[in-house]
């Protein structure tokens, strides 16, 4: 379907209470700020967030933790200096957290977006993540059985896009955004400048627009 | 007399082959960049997307769109290249990856790495790409004290903290005492201010010398 450019509150709006969003970043390189912050003004809650970090300072996605609105985070890597949103909310017992380790994070979204019903990993083998969980040796070697991380929605990051949604990143900010943009039924990008179809070198395009839905523009 | 840290980082950096893909962990092995000649071309990768990533600068110089693996701002290198986190992952499990350096809770005497949970009832466990880089690099070494700050070794029979992963670590760099992981037994390669049968006496692990 052709990609819609919108506002950030019209982009989110059929976020429903429930849903697993997926957000993009690695701390803040990357975040769709904000998308997130037109997810807390549209209200829907009862979220699971799927994210690398669970939320630096007080903006962005630890903004979207301190309202209140995220059942359960999935993510690597939830502690650092600046995550106090989140250690505090998990200290209370008020949010679940599902730790996956950032390969597999990456890889189980990779495998959603790719139509992969399940693979086998090495990552974690004879850790407390692969314990109760289905193993197989393969020519030697133990691996653990991990299952695709689907979302209802993406909120993603780019740098640019044309009018189609085609999206070229910046820097590390890349992080996340191409497979999370594969992974979800509504992907929703954040751009700093949408520019006109045929502007972008073809070959310089990382996410292609068939996975894109809607465009935010935010200079 | 033991080695300070600057010294560990610049002794393990001189170990580094010439050439190889290398990812340093967040902390301590950060570091060791800063004692890589650029004669060495050695080319360092950050999980969070990026192959030739240069040194950390101050926050006034920062773009906050090129950061480390542990959020730091840096610099790219002539010759840098960027990819998703899935590659960046592939390459890892992929096996592309000839080194990576790593900070450890514990380390056993069959390689064993714990260094992402301390099992506290208290603690956020947080693992970010441990578990991938211990499974997937080439070899894995661990820059660490070896003692804790009560006097606890560090190089143990076995592992008491959660594991990041089984029988991946080759060599073990601390202040006192470096250490190869071979299928004989646990190799001591050197020692600084330390005499061999008090370093043995302190470990409950058998050495080799």
């Amino acid at each position: 379907m052709r990609t819609q450019t919108v506002d950030a509150l019209t982009a989110v709006k059929e976020v429903r209470d429930g849903d697993t969003v997926l957000v993009g970043g690695f701390g803040m390189a990357g975040m769709p700020v904000e998308l997130i912050d037109a997810l807390i003004e549209h209200g829907a809650g009862d979220l699971t967030i799927v994210s690398n970090n669970a939320g630096n300072g007080d903006t962005g996605l630890a903004a979207l933790l301190a309202a209140g609105r995220v059942r359960k985070m999935v993510c690597s890597f939830p502690r650092q200096a600046d995550s106090w949103v989140f250690d505090g909310l998990y200290r209370a017992g008020k949010i679940e957290l599902e730790l996956v380790p950032q390969g597999n994070l990456a890889e189980r979204m990779r495998a959603a977006g790719a139509g992969i019903g399940a693979f086998y990993c090495p990552t974690g083998v004879g850790t407390p993540i692969a314990e109760g969980r289905e193993t197989r040796v393969i020519d030697g070697r133990e691996y653990v059985l991990e299952y695709p991380i689907r979302g209802d929605v993406a909120l993603i990051r780019a740098h640019v896009a044309d009018r189609l949604g085609n999206l070229v990143y910046r820097k590390t900010a890349r992080n996340f955004g191409p497979v999370m943009a594969t992974a979800a039924t509504v992907t929703i990008a954040q751009v700093s400048r949408i520019v006109e179809v045929g502007e972008l070198d073809p070959e310089s395009v990382v996410t292609p627009s068939i996975y894109v839905n809607r465009l935010v523009e935010v200079a | 007399m033991a080695l300070g840290k600057n010294e560990l980082a610049e002794l393990v950096a001189g170990d580094i082959p010439d050439g190889a893909y290398v990812n340093l962990g967040i902390g301590q092995p950060t570091s060791i960049a800063r004692y890589l000649s650029p004669d060495s071309g050695v080319i360092l990768h950050t999980e969070n997307g990026m192959l030739g990533m240069g040194e950390v600068v101050p926050d006034e110089q920062a773009d906050w769109d090129l950061t480390n693996a542990g959020k730091q701002p840096v610099t790219e290198l002539p010759g840098a290249a960027y990819f998703h986190h899935a590659d960046s992952f592939a390459m890892m499990r992929g096996g592309h990856l000839d080194v990576c350096v790593m900070g450890a809770f514990q380390v056993s005497a069959g390689g064993d790495l714990a260094n992402w949970h301390t099992g506290a009832a208290d603690a956020i466990p947080a693992v970010g790409g441990a578990m991938d880089l211990a499974a997937g690099a080439k070899q894995v070494w661990v820059m660490m004290t070896l003692f804790t700050k009560s006097g606890e070794p560090k190089l143990v029979p076995a592992c008491t903290y959660p594991l990041t992963g089984k029988a991946c670590v080759t060599r073990i760099y601390t202040e006192v005492a470096t250490f190869h992981i071979t299928p004989e037994g646990v190799r001591v390669t050197a020692t600084y201010g330390i005499e061999a049968d008090e370093l043995a006496a302190k470990l409950d692990v058998k050495l080799l010398f």
